[in-house]
């Protein structure tokens, strides 16, 4: 059993990294990963939120939306397939928005060290990416679980290394027009052609 | 009516303010989804549409939204539209949808969509509104188009499933260059792409965290050595 929720584990954060071999959240792991103390803040509040959206988005899809689902209701025949999406994107906004609120009463030196990454994370695709590779695979209740933190701990990985990448680049000498943005893209290329050695690997 | 800024709206996005080279926006699909030239049409006509309609409806009822819950609304429209067109496309065109994946289900949280919305439907008039959406959504949409073009062509020699380039395998001249197939290539090339633009527009280039300081050349060097 723990060993199928490690495989599971290693899977979502090397394999099939969230950043690097899927590209999701691109968005903000490019614009936002100058410095590593940002990359670690965003990092951590993206963990957080999908380790919680994740499973309560699959607690969704198994026991309201999915075909037939509803059959504990007495209504076996009912599909609400179709609003997958604004479902979940309600779910999160709602769980950022609580996150926040929570946070700002019994955390406040987490809450002023996130500051502007939580709200913003409401539109990182890797959130609902997240969510919606859960539903394509299939995956049960506690599996769910691990995948959204695995999920979460691979793009926090990803934007730490490449915010310490791109501490040090700042020093070296760039041609003009591909300072700044160019050469980021290029070596978030890199940085997944790296990665893309893991794929060979069968758990 | 003032026509020149209709003109702005929809052209100003394409190179001068393009949202993917300079606004950092929409990147995700960007990368995934280009492999084929097919799929990647498909996804521009579904995100520039999307972008269109949503700044339309959002700036229609933009002086309704309470400051506090916009995002909610916003989120509401988008999501609604993105729903739209998913269902669309399942209908009509079931294989690419199955090739797009959750990709368009993700353009409810691509930001070109919810950033135009933002910055642009919630100030300006409707009609400007939608021009601007249709303008990013092509401004997008040039860089899509030109990345799964040097993708398909030179990575399977084919562009939308003709053959261009007769390949090696088939008995052409053409050797496939299969690393333009997997999906790293395409920041690469989207990072050739940003070089060129801020070669052409010098004003995109960023400013440096640090200034370097100026080169010694060796003759310096030893004039200097000369005088001590």
């Amino acid at each position: 059993m723990f060993e199928h929720y490690l495989n599971i584990f290693i899977t979502t954060v090397f394999i099939e990294n969230i950043a690097l071999s899927v590209f999701l959240g691109m968005c903000t792991f490019l614009a936002i990963s100058k410095k590593i103390d940002a990359a670690i803040g965003l990092g951590i509040a993206v963990i957080v939120v999908c380790l919680i959206t994740v499973p309560l988005n699959n607690l969704i899809f198994n026991y309201v939306l999915r075909d037939g689902a509803l059959a504990w209701a007495g209504l076996p025949d009912t599909n609400l397939e179709f609003v997958e999406l604004i479902s979940y994107i309600g779910v999160i906004a709602a769980a950022v928005q609580i996150l926040e609120m929570f946070l700002d009463k019994y955390v406040p030196a987490l809450y002023n060290a996130l500051g502007v990454f939580l709200p913003l994370i409401t539109v990182n695709c890797a959130i609902l990416g997240a969510s919606l590779f859960m539903v394509e695979k299939d995956l049960m209740f506690g599996e769910s679980v691990v995948y959204g933190l695995g999920a979460g701990f691979g793009w926090a990985m990803a934007i730490v290394i490449l915010a310490g990448i791109r501490e040090k680049l700042k020093y070296s000498d760039i041609p003009e027009g591909l300072k700044g943005l160019g050469a980021t893209f290029i070596i978030v290329g890199l940085m997944s052609f790296g990665f893309m050695s893991f794929g060979g690997i069968s758990l | 009516m003032n026509l020149n800024r209709y003109k702005e709206a929809l052209f100003k996005p394409l190179i001068d303010e393009n949202p993917i080279t300079l606004q950092i926006l929409g990147i995700c699909s960007a990368l995934a989804v280009t492999n084929n030239l097919t799929v990647t049409l498909v996804m521009c006509v579904a995100l520039t549409s999307v972008c269109a309609f949503s700044n339309l409806f959002i700036s229609l009822i933009r002086n309704h939204i309470p400051s506090s819950i916009r995002i909610i609304v916003q989120m509401t429209i988008i999501a609604s539209l993105v729903i739209v067109v998913d269902e669309l496309l399942k209908a009509y065109d079931y294989e690419t949808s199955k090739k797009l994946s959750v990709f368009v289900g993700l353009i409810i949280t691509n930001c070109i969509v919810m950033g135009r919305a933002e910055a642009f439907a919630m100030k300006e008039k409707p009609l400007l509104s939608f021009f601007d959406g249709l303008g990013n959504g092509l401004g997008y949409s040039v860089i899509l188009i030109g990345v799964a073009t040097i993708r398909e062509l030179f990575g399977a020699g084919t562009l939308m499933g003709y053959e261009i380039l007769p390949l090696v395998s088939n008995g052409g001249w053409y050797m496939a260059n299969n690393l333009l197939l997997l999906p790293p290539s395409s920041f690469i090339i989207i990072g050739l792409f940003i070089w060129a633009i801020r070669s052409y527009k010098p004003s995109q280039v960023e400013e440096d965290d640090f200034a370097l300081s100026k080169h010694q050349t060796s003759e310096d060097l030893t004039k200097r050595e000369l005088n001590v």
